[in-house]
């Protein structure tokens, strides 16, 4: 029973650990936009998710994986192609290259517009994942008190 | 916490950006001083940007385990500072006291327009990682509050 509460919490929980990794990716590409030679980085989240969850939930991967809709980010191509374990055993996402709008004579290929939408969009769905696992959290709570502690 | 690392290459990259800004302050302090009596001027000066891999993982990639997290958070250091080698400015004033045998008094090759350029590209890239670490300080302080 309590395994069905607490699938929906693992699904935000990968989610919300995607999200850090992509916020850490957009900040090293924002740090890395005045280096001669870097390549922006960033990587396709839906798959990723997909890909967290239908390795640690196993059954509930049916449950939420599909309703992902599918797409890859528009202007990132295929890059490093290889899925490495963290330290944590978590997969890691793939990242891939971003394809410069405009090219540049120091070929740093990081724009700086998409950056920053890619960087306030991602910190907003952190926060609502958040908010799903603040939800999640208090109704598992709200589950365990008994009628009499109101 | 991956969030964390963040701030290391965030602030990796404002120390980055105000050695740049260093550099084109004293650039633009020295753009009009002349060549002493050894005939060499101040020569304007820039820095080179290079990424540097951070954290802990980084430390293992150098014991030959290679992660992928190390290649994820990139943050930058200034590698090196090079001068600018073109020939400066040489203005005829015979009674200038640092004046040559020729009358010519040599300035320094700073180009002020260039560098309030690139003052300015890197106050912009300084306030861009200044919001990158509040937005990631606030997102942190909110996972902190998770259950409460």
């Amino acid at each position: 029973m309590i395994s069905r509460l607490t699938a929906s919490l693992d699904f935000h929980a990968q989610a919300l650990s995607l999200r850090a990794e992509r916020q850490r990716i957009i900040a090293s590409n924002i740090a890395n936009a005045d280096t001669p030679g870097y390549q922006a980085r960033d990587f396709d989240f839906a798959s990723a998710l997909r890909q967290a969850t239908g390795q640690a939930t196993g059954n509930g991967s049916g449950q939420f994986g599909n309703s992902i809709a599918t797409g890859v980010a528009t202007g990132i191509a295929t890059g490093i192609a290889s899925t490495v374990m963290s330290p944590g055993g978590r997969a890691m996402p793939t990242l891939r290259y971003a394809v410069p709008a405009q090219t540049n004579l120091d070929s740093n290929s990081v724009d700086m517009d998409r950056e920053r939408a890619a960087f306030v969009d991602n910190s907003v769905k952190y926060e609502s994942t958040l908010r799903f696992i603040n939800g999640s959290v208090r109704t598992i709570l709200d589950s365990m008190k008994s009628h009499t502690q109101g | 916490m991956s969030m964390l690392r963040i701030f290391d290459v965030a602030g990796s990259a404002v120390s980055a950006q105000s050695q740049r800004l260093n550099v084109v302050a004293s650039n633009l302090a020295n753009a009009d001083t002349v060549a002493g009596p050894d005939g060499k001027a101040y020569k304007a000066r820039q820095v080179v940007f290079q990424t540097e891999l951070m954290g802990a993982q980084g430390v293992m990639g150098a014991m030959g385990a290679v992660g992928k997290d190390s290649e994820a958070s990139a943050g930058v250091r200034v590698s090196t500072i090079t001068e600018n080698d073109t020939p400066g400015r040489r203005v005829h004033d015979p009674k200038h006291p640092s004046a040559d045998a020729e009358g010519y008094v040599t300035f320094s090759n700073v180009n002020p327009v260039e560098e309030m350029v690139n003052m300015i590209s890197a106050s912009r890239s300084y306030q861009n990682n200044v919001e990158v670490m509040n937005t990631a300080r606030s997102l942190l302080l909110k996972t902190l509050q998770i259950g409460q």
